[in-house]
C-alpha cells in the first residue's frame, strides 16, 4: 500500500488529531450554513463567480498580460516563473537585492506549494510566518493540515505547550485570547525589525493592477504594509478581469471560508504609493503546472479555486484523515482534483481516488467546481496513462465481458453462489480471513449470494 | 401501467429482497411489472474507476435491453444505478463522440426513475397500503440526496406506512464510506466513515435502519452484523412491501 491509502491509515490511528479536525470542522461548517442561509441569491452569487473566473481562465494570457502592465504603470515590478525553481530564484535574488537576512511572511498556499522557505534558508535568509497558525506549524516543525487553518489538527493544549517550549512564555493557560497575545508579543517585535515581506494573492484585478488579500489577524496587512519591500507570489489562476468582480469573489470567498459576511481584513495594494507603504513592489505570476491543467477542458475547473476550503469541512474523507494523508500543500477534495494535476498525473497518483464521490464538495463549492466528475475524469486519464496489462485493467476487461452477455452473467451469478457456500462457514456470511476480500471483510461482513433475483422471478412465472 | 424492473447486477445476485420488494409494491398497486432478463450491469463500477470507454458498452447493451416502446417506466430500487443511467449516460456517449447515442440517451432518460420517486412524484402516492411495526432510521443516500436529489419522498413514503415509528438519523446526509471500489481502494478510511455512520444508527436506538441504495445497505449492514448488533438493515422497498 503506497500514497494515499497508506498515509491514510497512518493518519487514521491519531485519534488526538481526528477528534480535533472533527470537533473543528463541524463548528466551521455550521458557521458557514447560516452565513449562506441568509442570502437568498446565493446560487446565483456562485454561478456569477465560476462565470468570473472562468472568463478569466479562458483568457488567461491576454488577461495576465493586462494585469501586468497595470502592476507597472502603478509603479511596481512583474516577474514570470515557470515552476517553482524559477519562481524560488527570483524571490531570493529580491529578497537578497534588499539586504534581507529576515522576511516576513503573510500566509500563502503559493509559496508554500513551491518551497519558498526553504529556498530562503538555503540562501541563509530566514522566513517567519505570521499567521498564527502558519507560526503554530512553523515553531512545532510540522506541515499544514488544512487550508486555511493549517493547524487544525493542534488543540489549545498542544498548542500552549508548544508556545511555553518555543516562544519562551511561561505560566501560559489554554485560553485562546491569551495564547494569540504571547504570539502577539513575538511577532510585533519582528514587523518592526523585518524590511521584506512576502504574500500571496487571493485575487488579482487585471483592470488596475489591484492586488488583494484577505484574512482574519492583521498580520498579513502587517506585512503588506511595513516592510519597504513586497514580494506577492500568485498562481496565475488569481487574475480576475475587473475590479468590480471582487465584490462577488469576496462575497463567496467570506461567507464559504469562515462563515463570515466579509473577512475581517481585506487588503487591497495597486503598485507603489510614494511615501506609504512599500516603496518597491514585486509581483511574481507562478504558473508551476497550471496551464498544463487549463489544457485539460474537463479538469481545468480546478482552477477556479478560490481557497476557501469549504470543500474540506464538509468531505467525510478530510474530516476523518486530516489533511496530512493528502501528503500535499492542497489537501481535501480540491487537493485530490489540483494536486495531481499540477504534478501531472505520473503514475502511482492515489489521490483521484480518495474519495467515495459523495458530492458534498460540489454542493458547497462557492465557484461550482464539480469535484466529483474532476475525480472520475483524473481516474480515467490515470488509468488510461497506466497503459493495457495492469491488473486492474484485466479484471474490468473480464468484468465487461461478464456483463455483455446474459449467458456469462447468469454463469458468474452461478459461480458467485457456490464459491460463496464453499467460503462461508454455515452463517451465511463469507469467511473474513480471504485475503483477496479481506479488505472489506477486515471490517464488515458480507452475505453470501443465495437465489438470485432472476431465479426467483423465473421460479414463479 | 408497465413497468419495466431495472434490478441492478447488486440487487439481483447479492441482495435479491429489495428486487422482489420493489416488484411486489410494483404489482400490488395494480400495475403490469415486467422484467427484461437480457439486463446484466449498467456500468457504473466501470465508470467511476476510470474505464470510461467499458462503461459505455454497457450503456449501449442497457439502451438495447429497455428499448422496448411498450414500456412506459423503467424503475429501479437504486439511486445510484438511477444516476448512472440518466445523469451519466448521456455525459460518456458525448465524451465518445457518439452521437446517436447521445440521443438514445437522452430519450432514455426520462423514463427510468428510482423507486420512491417514481411512487411519490409520477404516481402521487404516500401511502403504498404498507404496515411495519417497528423502530425504523433512515439513511438518505449520497445518490438519493445529492445525485437525483429525491427531497423527502422517501421519508414520506416510510411516515405513510401504518404503525412504523420513524426515528430521524443525526448527521444522515454524511456519506456511509461505501463508493463502491473506494470500500476496498481506501478502506481504512472507508471503515471509519463507517464506524461513524454505525454509531449514529445505534444511538437512535433504532431495530431497523433503511435506506433506497442496496450497496450501501450492504457496508452499513456488513458493519452492523459484524458487531453483532441485533439492528437489520432492510431496503426500503422491503418496508414498504411489508403487510406486518
Amino acid at each position: 500500500m503506497k500514497g494515499f491509502p497508506a498515509a491514510a491509515r497512518r493518519e487514521l490511528s491519531d485519534t488526538q488529531m481526528r477528534a480535533n479536525v472533527g470537533r473543528a470542522t463541524a463548528t466551521i461548517r455550521a458557521k458557514r450554513n447560516v452565513a449562506i442561509g441568509e442570502l437568498p441569491d446565493w446560487e446565483e452569487l456562485r454561478e456569477r463567480g465560476a462565470t468570473i473566473k472562468d472568463e478569466a481562465l479562458l483568457d488567461l494570457g491576454r488577461q495576465l498580460e493586462r494585469l501586468e502592465g497595470a502592476v507597472v504603470a502603478a509603479g511596481g515590478e512583474v516577474h514570470w516563473a515557470r515552476d517553482a525553481a524559477e519562481a524560488n530564484e527570483i524571490v531570493v535574488a529580491l529578497a537578497r537585492g534588499a539586504g534581507a537576512r529576515q522576511v516576513m511572511k503573510a500566509k500563502s498556499l503559493a509559496t508554500d506549494e513551491i518551497g519558498l522557505n526553504d529556498a530562503l534558508a538555503q540562501s541563509g535568509i530566514d522566513a517567519l510566518e505570521t499567521d498564527l497558525a502558519e507560526l503554530i506549524v512553523q515553531l512545532g516543525g510540522d506541515t499544514q493540515s488544512h487550508i486555511l487553518v493549517p493547524a487544525i489538527h493542534r488543540n489549545r493544549v498542544e498548542i500552549r505547550d508548544l508556545f511555553e517550549a518555543k516562544l519562551g512564555e511561561r505560566g501560559l493557560s489554554t485560553d485562546p485570547a491569551e495564547l494569540t497575545a504571547a504570539a502577539r508579543r513575538y511577532l510585533r517585535r519582528r514587523f518592526l525589525e523585518i524590511d521584506v515581506g512576502i504574500s500571496g494573492a487571493n485575487f488579482a484585478v487585471a483592470e488596475t493592477g489591484t492586488v488583494c488579500v484577505v484574512e482574519s489577524e492583521g498580520n498579513a496587512r502587517m506585512c503588506t504594509t511595513l516592510p519597504r519591500t513586497l514580494i506577492t507570489v500568485m498562481g496565475i489562476e488569481k487574475v480576475i478581469p475587473r475590479q468590480e468582480d471582487l465584490g462577488t469573489m469576496l462575497r463567496l470567498l467570506a461567507r464559504s471560508a469562515t462563515g463570515e459576511r466579509m473577512s475581517p481584513y481585506t487588503s487591497l495594494w495597486t503598485g507603489v504609493t510614494p511615501g506609504d507603504g512599500p516603496q518597491a513592489f514585486h509581483l511574481v505570476l507562478l504558473d508551476n503546472g497550471r496551464t498544463d491543467v487549463l489544457a485539460d477542458e474537463v479538469g481545468r475547473a480546478a482552477l477556479r479555486c478560490i481557497r476557501c476550503s469549504a470543500c474540506l469541512n464538509v468531505c467525510p474523507v478530510y474530516s476523518r484523515t486530516g489533511g496530512k494523508a493528502y501528503e500535499s500543500t492542497y489537501p481535501g477534495p480540491i487537493g485530490a482534483i489540483l494536486t495531481p494535476q499540477l504534478a501531472g498525473l505520473r503514475e502511482g497518483q492515489t489521490l483521484p481516488w480518495a474519495s467515495s464521490l459523495c458530492g458534498a464538495c460540489y454542493e458547497v463549492c462557492p465557484v461550482k467546481i464539480d469535484i466529483p466528475s474532476i475525480l472520475v475524469h483524473l481516474r480515467g486519464r490515470v488509468v488510461r496513462e497506466r497503459g493495457a496489462g495492469s491488473s486492474e485493467r484485466l479484471a474490468m476487461e473480464s468484468l465487461l465481458k461478464v456483463f455483455s452477455t446474459r449467458r456469462r452473467y447468469e454463469a458468474a451469478q452461478k459461480v458467485a453462489k457456490v464459491a460463496g457456500r464453499a467460503l462461508s462457514s454455515g452463517d451465511r456470511k463469507v469467511d473474513a480471513s480471504l485475503p483477496g476480500l479481506s479488505a472489506w471483510t477486515r471490517q464488515r461482513d458480507l452475505p453470501v449470494p443465495g437465489e438470485s433475483f432472476r431465479d426467483w422471478w423465473r421460479s414463479r412465472s | 401501467m408497465r413497468v419495466a424492473l431495472f434490478v441492478t447486477c447488486l440487487v439481483d445476485t447479492i441482495s435479491p429482497s429489495a428486487g422482489r420488494a420493489t416488484a411486489e409494491v410494483l404489482e400490488r398497486l395494480g400495475h403490469e411489472v415486467v422484467f427484461p432478463e437480457e439486463q446484466t450491469c449498467c456500468g457504473q463500477m466501470h465508470a467511476n474507476s476510470g474505464y470510461a470507454s467499458q462503461a459505455v458498452t454497457l450503456a449501449r447493451r442497457f439502451v438495447k435491453v429497455f428499448s422496448d416502446p411498450a414500456i412506459e417506466a423503467i424503475v429501479s430500487p437504486s439511486a445510484s444505478c438511477v444516476g448512472m443511467v440518466r445523469d451519466h449516460y448521456p455525459r460518456l456517449a458525448r465524451e465518445v463522440g457518439d452521437e446517436e447515442l447521445v440521443k438514445e440517451c437522452e430519450a432514455l432518460a426520462p423514463r427510468v426513475e428510482e423507486l420512491s420517486e417514481f411512487l411519490t412524484g409520477r404516481l402521487g402516492l404516500v401511502d403504498v397500503g404498507a404496515r411495519f411495526p417497528h423502530r425504523v432510521t433512515y439513511h438518505p443516500t449520497c445518490h438519493g440526496l445529492r445525485g437525483l436529489r429525491l427531497g423527502d419522498g422517501p421519508l414520506r413514503l416510510l411516515r405513510g406506512v401504518r404503525d412504523i415509528e420513524l426515528v430521524e438519523l443525526p448527521d444522515g446526509a454524511t456519506c456511509c464510506g461505501f463508493g463502491g471500489t473506494f470500500a476496498v481502494k481506501n478502506s481504512d478510511t472507508s471503515a471509519a466513515m463507517l464506524a461513524d455512520k454505525v454509531r449514529r444508527v445505534l444511538d437512535t436506538g433504532a431495530e431497523v435502519c433503511t435506506a433506497g441504495d442496496s450497496s450501501c445497505l450492504l457496508q452499513i449492514g456488513g458493519a452492523l452484523s459484524r458487531g453483532r448488533t441485533g439492528v437489520r438493515t432492510m431496503h426500503l422497498a422491503e418496508i414498504l412491501a411489508s403487510s406486518g
